[in-house]
């Protein structure tokens, strides 16, 4: 009974730490989409977020703060947006590619400077820390209300790409880029609203990401990040409820992994993972098929 | 006028625009003997301890990484990041094949002296550290290297996380004593080795490119489907070129073990492939000379030259702002940024140093004479 339990309790890590893979999933997935691009630099808007909540709660009362970091973070990833990547729109998609790592490199090392690389205890926020008991099950809200929020987000995005005309402007983009324009579409502004949501979702994520694991270091977007990108190919890259559910699956095995006492391998394994999938279903769970064209 | 034109070509055929190829290459070998000759001088004028030693051995075990690593994104046209995965190999190989039986003890001091009792002499090693990284290449490129671009890239950055994980694991600690470090394995004290080694290595890959093989590869970089329709067969030369790249990252991970005199896995993350990466963008992706004047650059700059942003500077009294510890990788970062966002073609673009091309400049310079090939072209024409 007690191992049952004890599985219940990982499982649910699992499903919560999912969630907040999934949140950074989406970012990555949607740039993919649109322009195509891997944004190496979105793992360390995601730890950028986490600083911001260092900082700004150590002087200001949550419900400021809160919102204030989710601002500060959408203005950091539309600026990486308008500095790195805009200028290199026409270069080949290897540039824009060391572009972004570039910037990731830019922001752990500003990181680095600006904190002087000691880790950070990240606030608790009170209520959602709390750790509640249901049954032998002992969890804290926060692992329950995790997967909630996402899905929550996650149907309000799909709604505004599915009903908008701003979403159907964007799905027009990330069809095709030079037609969309011709019709009309202001490119660049769509490019915007993209890393807006990106970036927020992202900051959305950190604030339930560091919740859970309270330590800020300058490096410790790359993993996630990294794992979220996975997710996001998992389930066919430019697909939003591909990339949830390919969070959801990481998310869930890692911790399975971990509760089996293979905490090594819990990394190595979305890896693995992704190169099966690449191997077997290069798509992706809900990619659509490209033809190559001469 | 046809006839004109093909005069002009013949003449061009019959006296080329550079040197004769023996004055070349005497002129390149005694170049390089002054090379060698300058380092073992300085060894004798200077303590070992000195900061020149450090950047260049450092700056020639990276232009070994960072040519092949070259090799891959700039004339093969593969996006791979998987490069620290393969020095690690290499690091391991060589470091595990070469520590001393009585030292083992020591460095194994958690799995009872692990379980190789034999040391290698240190040429088989480094060679073993190669082929044993060219292998895992092989292996890998199987599945990856049917990708495209991005997907590889990830892919590759995948695999270099896999290795890392597989070797630190607990199961494994008798043969690469899991997280722990590795040390008192046998290391280099001349600066001349790391050249002569790293010299030799990208000498064997220039080779490789300026052959009919080097020709696919870049047939392959330009248009992947063209190669396939002129009959070259993509995968074994994407195979290939992996193999050969990582061979060499594998010695170029002995030689860092040797430098830095141990190896842990942590260090061989993605965050150094990324630094590899930006010393090939540096240099011009695609240049071999370029890769090696960026990686002494970058070496240079990150070691010695911009080392003191990170101390606290006063002068007179008043305090520089922001000069402390970190601001040198954050000036370097932007000024990385710079070269990515504004000078794409890096310090060489696609070009090469070569002592044709020194002495066209010269002669351009002081004769006036040969100017572009273009201008003669079209005053022929006319």
């Amino acid at each position: 009974m007690d191992n049952l339990s004890y599985y219940i309790q990982q499982l649910l890590t699992g499903v919560s730490v999912g969630g907040q893979y999934a949140l950074i999933a989406i970012g990555y997935t949607m740039v993919y989409g649109i322009l195509r691009l891997i944004n190496f630099a979105h793992g360390d808007i995601f730890m950028a977020a986490g600083f911001f909540m260092v900082y700004a709660s150590a002087s200001l009362p949550l419900y400021i703060s809160i919102p204030l970091v989710l601002l500060l973070t959408v203005i950091l990833g539309v600026s990486v947006e308008r500095i790195a990547y805009k200028p290199l729109r026409q270069a080949p998609r290897m540039s824009i590619m060391i572009s972004a790592i570039g910037v990731s490199y830019l922001l752990q090392n500003f990181a680095t400077y600006y904190t002087g690389g000691l880790p950070r205890s990240y606030p608790t926020i009170p209520f959602i820390s709390e750790i509640i008991t249901i049954g032998t099950v002992t969890t804290s809200w926060i692992t329950l209300l995790t997967p909630v929020l996402t899905l929550a987000l996650v149907i309000g995005l799909v709604a505004l790409i599915k009903y908008t005309k701003m979403g159907m402007a964007m799905r027009a983009v990330s069809k095709d880029f030079e037609t969309a324009q011709l019709m009309g579409i202001k490119i660049n502004n769509i490019i915007s609203i993209t890393f807006i949501i990106g970036s927020f979702l992202a900051g959305v994520g950190s604030i339930l990401f560091f919740t859970k694991y309270p330590t800020v270091l300058p490096t410790i977007g790359a993993m996630p990040g990294l794992k979220a990108f996975v997710a996001a190919v998992f389930g066919g890259i430019g697909s939003i409820p591909g990339a949830v559910v390919g969070a959801f699956v990481i998310g869930i095995c890692e911790n399975i992994i971990k509760a089996m006492g293979y905490t090594t391998f819990s990394d190595a394994f979305t890896f693995v993972l992704l190169i099966l999938v690449l191997i077997v279903r290069p798509s992706g769970l809900f990619g659509e098929k490209s033809t190559e064209k001469v | 006028m046809a006839k004109d034109n093909e005069k002009i070509i013949q003449q061009n055929m019959l006296k080329p625009d550079g040197l004769n190829p023996k004055v070349k290459y005497s002129i390149a070998a005694v170049l390089l003997a002054l090379l060698l000759l300058g380092i073992w001088w300085l060894e004798q004028i200077l303590p070992p301890s000195s900061i020149i030693f450090t950047v260049l051995k450092k700056g020639a075990i990276y232009s070994l990484i960072a040519v092949s690593l070259n090799l891959l994104n700039g004339f093969t046209g593969l996006f791979s990041l998987g490069q620290a995965g393969f020095m690690l190999i290499g690091a391991y190989t060589y470091a595990v094949l070469t520590i001393p039986p009585e030292s083992r003890a020591a460095v194994y001091m958690y799995y009872d002296g692990g379980i190789i009792d034999f040391a290698l002499p240190v040429p088989v090693a480094m060679l073993l550290a190669g082929c044993l990284a060219g292998l895992c290449g092989f292996l890998i490129g199987l599945p990856v290297l049917r990708l495209k671009s991005d997907y590889l890239a990830i892919a590759t950055l995948g695999f270099a996380e896999i290795i890392r994980a597989i070797v630190q694991y607990d199961k494994l600690g008798p043969i690469t004593n899991a997280s722990n470090l590795l040390r008192s394995f046998p290391v280099f004290r001349s600066t001349l080795f790391p050249f002569i080694v790293a010299g030799l290595c990208i000498a064997v890959i220039c080779l490789l490119i300026n052959s009919s093989y080097g020709r696919a590869f870049k047939a392959i970089r330009d248009d992947e489907i063209a190669a396939e329709a002129m009959g070259i067969n993509l995968f074994a030369h994407k195979e290939m070129a992996l193999v050969t790249s990582a061979f060499f990252a594998g010695i170029g991970g002995a030689l860092l073990a040797m430098f830095q005199m141990m190896v842990q896995a942590r260090a061989f993350t993605s965050a150094m492939t990324y630094e590899i990466l930006l010393i090939v963008v540096i240099g011009g992706i695609g240049s071999i000379t370029g890769s090696i004047i960026a990686s002494f650059l970058f070496i240079a700059c990150s070691e010695w030259w911009l080392r003191f942003l990170d101390e606290v500077q006063i002068i007179n009294g008043f305090q520089l702002p922001f000069m402390r510890s970190g601001f040198r990788m954050v000036v370097f970062s932007i000024i990385i940024m710079f070269v990515v966002l504004f000078y794409r073609k890096g310090i060489m673009g696609t070009k090469e140093f070569s002592i044709d091309g020194i002495y066209k400049f010269f002669r351009r310079l002081f004769t006036g004479e040969g100017k572009k090939p273009k201008e003669q072209k079209g005053g022929g024409a006319a």
